[in-house]
């Protein structure tokens, strides 16, 4: 099999000069052009930048894919109200760990981000929500925002132009349901974190009912590369539908885990091709193409390309891109029962199917894993599922079912075998870390292992 | 007499003695002027009154509900929807495991189980000395560390049960503990103080731990044809990769 080098798999663009000494730090920044591309959108008038944007073809990376500059061309303009720009950073999808190094190791790029997009969208309060639960990322941002402050990117008359703005910088107290955007919003107005009914949308009636772009960190951050380097240049990434680069989170059973930044539609088996695959003597038994709240995939879908057509193609979502790896050592069913944990934990409580039927999953799914459950415990947990998907009040609820849904697809043998069994079957202590620590494997072992 | 507990309406809670209230009050006024509208700062503000008291008493609530023009009930009813919004007093540090999927297959589930039989407290309980509360978290996005145990909300990446037993050790003992990626950690009161907003102003607390964390590096090493860093490199590729062909293709 031949294996493309990694120089010609990967594009680090966000994460270009994430190793150079103080690299979170404005002067940095400023050697790597930063806050050029705010140079440069300043030349040109709001409306012209958000086209430039929109013909980018930028799609939101918090998960849903939709165009960016076109959420900013939904502000209605000449309103008289407030406009505002709140991103999202909240970044909580299981398996989800991208938004979160990024601001840690520059948080200039999502600040001139968040200037282009306010100047855009003629907006002059922004707002980092970033979620409570990382606090070396929040002094970083902290920092950032104050040296931007200083340094004339941030208040009055940013830059002699005459344009304004504040940016507050917001921690939440940790909920996953407010990464949901219209939960995102009601817990900023200090308020539990529940989601509203659209429409109307955000950009109609957000934040204190004015309109809101909410926008995902890493999707603010590439605005101002596609600045600097045009919008050919980021067309010419990707495809058509989906283009430009994107950080790609590998982690769980593979031999390097970590971020790795290159066009859309790059495959798993690229990225595995190039960091090392699986870990030694182990293959790949299951994954998440974008978190927990994506549809399953196995090694089938390896030549999946990681894009937003591709993905769901095959079945599931790109989501966060977060490319959860477990080899064969785990249990589906283990792995699924915690998620469900997680949301039964995580539901807001709003509405029903979503409240009471993450309950239910789990209480089905204990059992299950415990050698208590019955044959028609299978067919339950996916009807269970199907009254939760598309009949909650938001994402959350889908999000639940799709573990469900796609376990029990490509899994349901082993369900079967929990039952039949009276119990799990799979050694836990074989999927840690450190389990392999003492044994000594080849590269060709871990090649031929089953 | 036994202290039944009727569901009858408390009398208020008690205020904050007048110069920690003036102080506080300068505070809040600071965070409230951050906000168009001053609802908004309920949760820097809730953070605040744990960053007082080391949880949200009821007097941190009034308090809230005070500087905010609400009522009681209404600050109540927002602090109980927030996991990071303590109840009861607890330890100066909270060390959590996450358990979410990744992390538990990981080993996260046989850390919380060592730590919990190490100290003798179960989830959520505090030991005897005030030190350690010991709980089980959500991911807390650093998936490509796993697994991952957070104090006071700084990141400790790639740990295993004795690794886990060795840090609230540590702890316990007093001895200064730094974090894989964060700063040197402070008490659970001065954390909940930065996440209410105000910087964290000690000297070198910025800069703690350098930049990006190993596994964030690697993918940019590899673009640039340098080998992935030490410390992340489980595998030693040296001889090509193991990535796995379909099943179609058979083996």
């Amino acid at each position: 099999m031949t294996v493309d080098s990694p120089e010609k798999v990967l594009a680090p663009v966000l994460s270009a000069f994430w190793d150079q000494p103080n690299s979170w730090t404005l002067e940095t920044y400023r050697r790597h052009e930063g806050y050029e591309g705010l140079r440069k959108a300043f030349a040109m008038r709001p409306d012209d930048l958000i086209a430039l944007v929109k013909d980018s073809g930028l799609r939101g990376r918090g998960g849903a894919g939709f165009p960016t500059g076109m959420k900013w061309q939904f502000i209605p303009q000449g309103d008289d109200k407030p406009h505002y720009l709140v991103v999202n950073a909240d970044e909580s999808e299981p398996g989800t760990c991208k938004d979160i190094p990024l601001m840690f190791a520059n948080p200039h790029a999502l600040i001139e981000g968040i200037v282009i997009a306010c100047y855009a969208i003629r907006s002059h309060h922004a707002f980092i929500y970033v979620r409570g639960e990382v606090v070396p990322v929040l002094r970083r941002i902290h920092h950032a925002v104050a040296e931007a402050y200083q340094a004339g990117y941030l208040g009055k008359n940013i830059q002699g132009t005459g344009f304004d703005l504040e940016l507050t910088v917001h921690a939440g107290a940790g909920a996953y349901i407010c990464g949901e955007e219209t939960a995102l919003l009601d817990s900023l107005e200090g308020r539990r974190g529940q989601p509203r009914l659209r429409p109307p949308f955000p950009a109609v009636a957000g934040l204190y009912a004015c309109p809101t772009v909410v926008n995902n960190v890493e999707s603010i951050a590439s605005v101002p590369s596609i600045l600097v380097r045009g919008k050919e240049w980021f067309r010419s990434m990707g495809s058509e539908k989906s283009p430009g680069f994107t950080l790609y989170s590998l982690s769980g059973h593979v031999a390097n885990p970590g971020q790795y930044e290159a066009p859309l539609g790059v495959t798993l088996r690229q990225l595995l091709g190039i960091s090392g695959g699986m870990r030694p003597g182990h293959r790949l038994k299951f994954w998440t193409p974008g978190g927990s709240s994506t549809p399953l995939l196995t090694d089938e879908h390896l030549d999946v390309p990681l894009d937003y057509e591709g993905v769901g193609a095959a079945g599931s979502m790109l989501g966060t891109k977060a490319l959860q790896c477990f080899d064969e050592t785990t249990c589906v069913v283990r792995a699924v029962t915690r998620w469900t944990e997680f949301y039964a934990h995580e539901s807001c409580g709003k509405c029903t199917p979503c409240r009471e039927g993450t309950y239910w999953l789990v209480q089905l799914l204990r059992d299950i894993e415990a050698g208590k459950g019955k044959h028609e415990d299978l067919d339950k947990l996916n009807d269970i599922a199907d009254n939760i998907n598309g009949k909650s009040f938001c994402a959350l609820g889908d999000g639940a079912a799709s573990p469900i849904f796609s376990s029990l697809k490509y899994f349901r043998e082993e369900y079967e075998e929990h039952v039949t069994g009276r119990g799990c079957p799979f050694d836990p202590a074989r999927s840690t870390a450190w389990a392999d620590d003492n044994n000594h494997f080849t590269a060709s072992q871990g090649v031929l292992a089953k | 007499m036994t202290d039944v507990h009727l569901g009858m309406p408390e009398l208020p809670a008690p205020d904050y003695p007048a110069d920690v209230r003036e102080r506080l009050e300068a505070d809040a006024r600071e965070v409230i002027a951050r906000y168009p509208d001053s609802r908004s700062a309920l949760l820097p503000l809730l953070h605040l009154v744990q960053a007082e008291e080391g949880h949200v008493t009821r007097t941190g609530i009034r308090f809230c509900a005070e500087m905010l023009g609400l009522t009681t009930a209404e600050v109540s009813a927002v602090f109980t929807f927030y996991t990071m919004y303590r109840r009861k007093p607890s330890g100066d540090y909270q060390v959590g495991v996450c358990t979410n999927t990744l992390c538990a297959v990981m080993g996260g589930d046989a850390i919380l189980e060592a730590l919990q039989q190490h100290l003798g407290i179960g989830n959520g309980e505090t030991t005897e000395d005030g030190k350690i509360t010991l709980e089980h978290i959500e991911c807390n996005a650093a998936c490509d560390y796993a697994p991952v145990v957070m104090v006071n909300w700084e990141f400790f990446d790639n740990q295993t049960p004795q690794s886990a037993q060795q840090l609230v050790d540590d702890l316990r003992a007093g001895r200064t503990v730094e974090p894989t990626r964060g700063a040197p950690l402070c008490t659970f009161k001065e954390t909940a103080r930065i996440l209410a907003g105000f910087p964290d102003t000690r000297p070198g607390a910025v800069e703690a731990t350098g930049g990006a964390g190993p596994a964030s590096l690697v993918g940019l090493r590899l673009a640039k044809g340098e080998q992935p860093p030490p410390g992340t490199d489980r595998a030693a590729p040296e001889a090509g990769p193991t990535v796995v062909p379909p099943r179609e293709e058979g083996q």
